[in-house]
């Protein structure tokens, strides 16, 4: 990251211990403020975060690992300590306050189900600890067990039980004291595809009809793009963007936004000319390109351009109508087709790049390419992003 | 096997059942192995197994009086013991010559120590009969009262005959205090004369001691250890091994040094001013002496089966158990603590059985009062060389361990114990 991208999240250190006014936020479910945490006392883990959480709200954490986004989840249930900032839940500081009395349901990533303890009895424990009746716990294991689709495996141990059963019963595990806030660390990640796509929906539908506000992580940005009301992009313990599945994947903030979100074209280059809603890039192969300015600094500075695959066009020959729509017109050469089903993944050489990736439907009126075609491929100024270099 | 398929046997392509042909296929591979581990099994054979048996089979043995005294049995064979009356005069020159031919092959030390076992008196009864039956004459009976009036008893007889048969019981019952008495009855020993099942006892609760005190020690080393950042847990891992390339017998008298009447604690304490000089702690060639040094060097042996099994805890349990709601100690001891039986099984069995075999500390350390049934063994084996009562000892403590072996496993499962 350079300096001229302003990434949201990032602080300047000298700005990091002004505090926010926090009272009139207080209606926030949950907020991180200026949460900075540091492992080794040299280097900083997660290094300015700041989210304020809606109730209801599905917020996912995305991001590479190592990235700090474990790191903050781990800090709002309580087994780590922020280093600086404060972290607070129902306008209540609970820095200091230990996981038991937190009251935070929270799903693991090796689902931690209790080994020695039937499925009936790991839902039990929490509400047991609470000092519930006999009968409130019963009643409320089998209305938990019912909600995630288990009512006959009771009486099974862990063991016994699927990967996607384990899923499911540490689902209902966190849910099952009816915590306001659940917190999931990559749930997900020991599924099978299938398995995993179905359980999405599954966390989906329960978080719609109980209406919890839940913090996810995962590194898996379909699994995120999928099932978020908002997600905070993750690098580098900053979050490089935090906004809506769409306006992340249409409008990337910066270079690795784009990277990580989707599939991605990149060509890089320097601005030449700036002309309002547009600017001018010469790339490094001596093409130019025009892109819409999304965080560059003025003429002269480097940036990298990113371009969606599904959103460059082949055009039949020269006099294409649809060419005329597309501002960047440019002849490439096609270097590998892959059949993928649903539609053909075409790598070319366009602009002196040759790892350029084109998707096109695999649906009538759409040519068949082949390997050494010369071919003529469009886009349009505003699905090409210049972003930071 | 026959060929016939409407059998219903599954047969290979070419009509072999495939049971045949698959145990054609493994068994060069089979026959490899054993090869390579033959070494190993001749060596166990040779150095673990006979020995055993070997132990074990003297423990019932008794040659000394049929061998010895053939004639003699022989010829007891027709008397009644219950009949009140000694043997007739057949009897007695049966003896004698059976002594005369034991003293000249120089047998007869062995068959005087045996039969005095079972009865103070007969060592000198053997030896001056045997003596004297060299140049002994007709009739046998007055010569041999003469030489020794045990002859004129019946107990004795009744010993001889008793004693008669290849195997006896009568090391097994001296080795819990009890006896056969002359009519045949078993019977406890004098009090006085008790010691074994006194020391069976005190070998087994100190055993307990000890493995509770290694578990209480050693629950906590073993946490550190299977959840430290591994720089750290590494350090502590060879601070716990370090004992094992230390001398057993070095840490043992390490012990005395530390712990004797003018030893480091005592001065420190007398310095210190905690205890009087006159009054100083007693805290070796004792019970204390023997469970300090043993929970000691057992230690390792505990923390090591807990380690293993604590390793396979993900911290996640734990972190669940709190994210749940469960206050730290409630945590632990429901989630975290029964998912630590196995390995405190494991070590407590292994502890508790090493402790009661142990020999050489309790040895150096105990003192009269600190010593373990062992010690009564090597004692029986070195000095005394009553190796049938060593022996039934020894094999009282192999089936003891054996058993709590059995029932270790049907409670836990012995593959669950590692070490490390």
């Amino acid at each position: 990251m350079t300096d001229n991208s302003a990434p949201i999240g990032e602080v300047d250190p000298e700005l990091a211990d002004v505090e926010r006014p926090t009272n009139e936020q207080d209606d926030c479910f949950a907020r991180f403020v200026n949460v900075q945490k540091s492992y080794d006392g040299v280097e900083l883990v997660v290094k300015a975060f700041n989210l304020d959480i809606n109730k209801g709200e599905f917020i996912t954490l995305l991001g590479p690992s190592g990235s700090g986004k474990t790191t903050c989840l781990m800090m709002m249930a309580g087994f780590e300590t922020p280093t600086h900032g404060k972290i607070l839940l129902k306008g209540q500081p609970i820095n200091d306050l230990p996981p038991h009395k937190r009251g935070i349901g929270m799903v693991f990533q090796n689902y931690a189900l209790f080994p020695h303890m039937t499925v009936a009895e790991n839902l039990a424990f929490p509400l047991e600890v609470r000092h519930f009746t006999k009968e409130q716990i019963k009643d409320n294991v089998e209305r938990a067990l019912s909600m995630v689709r288990l009512e006959d495996f009771g009486d099974r141990r862990p063991a016994q039980l699927s990967g996607g059963q384990q899923q499911r019963v540490a689902l209902a595990r966190a849910l099952v004291f009816e915590p306001e806030l659940v917190l999931m660390d990559e749930p997900l990640g020991a599924l099978d595809k299938n398995l995993r796509e179905e359980m999405q929906y599954e966390i989906k539908r329960i978080h719609a009809s109980l209406g919890v506000t839940m913090i996810y992580v995962t590194h898996d940005q379909s699994e995120a793009l999928t099932m978020s009301d908002r997600i905070a992009v993750f690098n580098d313990g900053v979050v490089q963007q935090l906004a809506d599945p769409q306006t992340l994947y249409e409008s990337p903030a910066n270079a690795f936004v784009a990277y990580f979100i989707g599939e991605n074209n990149r060509l890089v280059g320097d601005v030449i000319e700036r002309l309002g809603e547009q600017c001018k890039v010469r790339l490094d192969g001596g093409d130019t390109v025009l892109a819409k300015p999304v965080a560059v600094g003025g003429i002269g500075s480097r940036t990298t351009l990113s371009l969606r695959p599904e959103r460059v066009t082949v055009l039949h020959g020269a006099s294409d109508p649809r060419g005329d729509a597309l501002d960047n017109r440019f002849s490439a050469k096609v270097q590998e087709v892959i059949y993928l089903g649903d539609h053909l993944r075409t790598r070319i050489a366009v602009c002196g790049n040759e790892e350029f990736i084109i998707k096109t439907p695999n649906a009538e009126g759409h040519y068949a390419l082949r390997p050494g075609q010369e071919i003529e491929v469009g886009w349009a100024s505003g699905d090409c992003h210049a972003l930071d270099a | 096997m026959s060929e016939s398929t409407s059998s219903g046997v599954l047969t290979t392509a070419d009509g072999v059942p495939l049971k045949v042909s698959l145990r054609r296929a493994v068994r060069r591979s089979r026959f490899k192995a054993l090869l390579l581990v033959a070494p190993l099994l001749l060596f166990l054979g040779i150095a673990f197994v006979m020995p055993i048996f070997d132990m074990l089979s003297r423990s019932v043995a008794n040659p000394e009086v049929p061998t010895h005294l053939s004639r003699t049995v022989a010829a007891l064979e027709d008397w009644d013991s219950q009949s009140g009356e000694l043997p007739d005069e057949s009897t007695y020159a049966a003896l004698a010559t059976d002594l005369a031919e034991g003293h000249e092959n120089r047998a007869i030390g062995r068959l005087s120590s045996r039969l005095n076992y079972e009865q103070s008196g007969m060592r000198s009864a053997i030896m001056r009969s045997g003596m004297a039956s060299r140049t002994m004459e007709p009739p046998y009976k007055e010569g041999l009262l003469e030489a020794h009036e045990a002859w004129g008893q019946l107990e004795t007889w009744r010993l001889i005959k008793r004693e008669s048969s290849p195997y006896t019981m009568s090391y097994y019952l001296a080795a819990v205090d009890m006896k056969l008495s002359p009519e045949g009855a078993i019977v406890d020993v004098a009090d006085n004369q008790k010691i074994y099942q006194a020391l069976f006892w005190r070998t087994f609760w100190m055993s307990g001691v000890i493995t509770l005190l290694t578990l209480v020690l050693g629950f906590p080393i073993a946490y550190l250890l299977a959840n430290l950042p591994l720089r750290k847990s590494n350090l502590l891992m060879i601070l716990v091994l370090l004992p094992f390339w230390t001398s057993l017998l070095v840490r043992t008298t390490t012990w005395i040094a530390i712990l004797q009447s003018q030893g480091v604690l005592n001065d420190m304490m007398v310095a210190l001013g905690v205890i009087a000089d006159d009054a100083r702690w007693q805290m070796i060639h004792n019970k204390l002496g023997t469970i300090i040094a043993m929970t000691h060097i057992l230690l390792p042996f505990m923390i090591l089966p807990l380690y293993s099994v604590m390793k396979t805890i993900p911290s996640s349990y734990m972190h669940a158990a709190r994210s749940l709601g469960g206050k730290p100690f409630l945590s632990f001891r429901r989630v975290y603590f029964p998912l630590t039986i196995p390995g405190i099984a494991a070590g407590g069995i292994l502890v508790f059985i090493l402790s009661i075999g142990y020999y050489i500390t309790p040895a150096l350390v105990g003192g009269q009062s600190g010593r373990f049934i062992t010690n009564y063994i090597a004692y029986h084996m070195q000095t005394s060389l009553n190796w049938g009562l060593a022996a039934a000892i020894a094999s009282i403590l192999l089936f003891v361990v054996i058993i709590f072996y059995l029932v270790f496993n049907r409670l836990i499962g012995v593959d669950k114990v590692k070490l490390g």
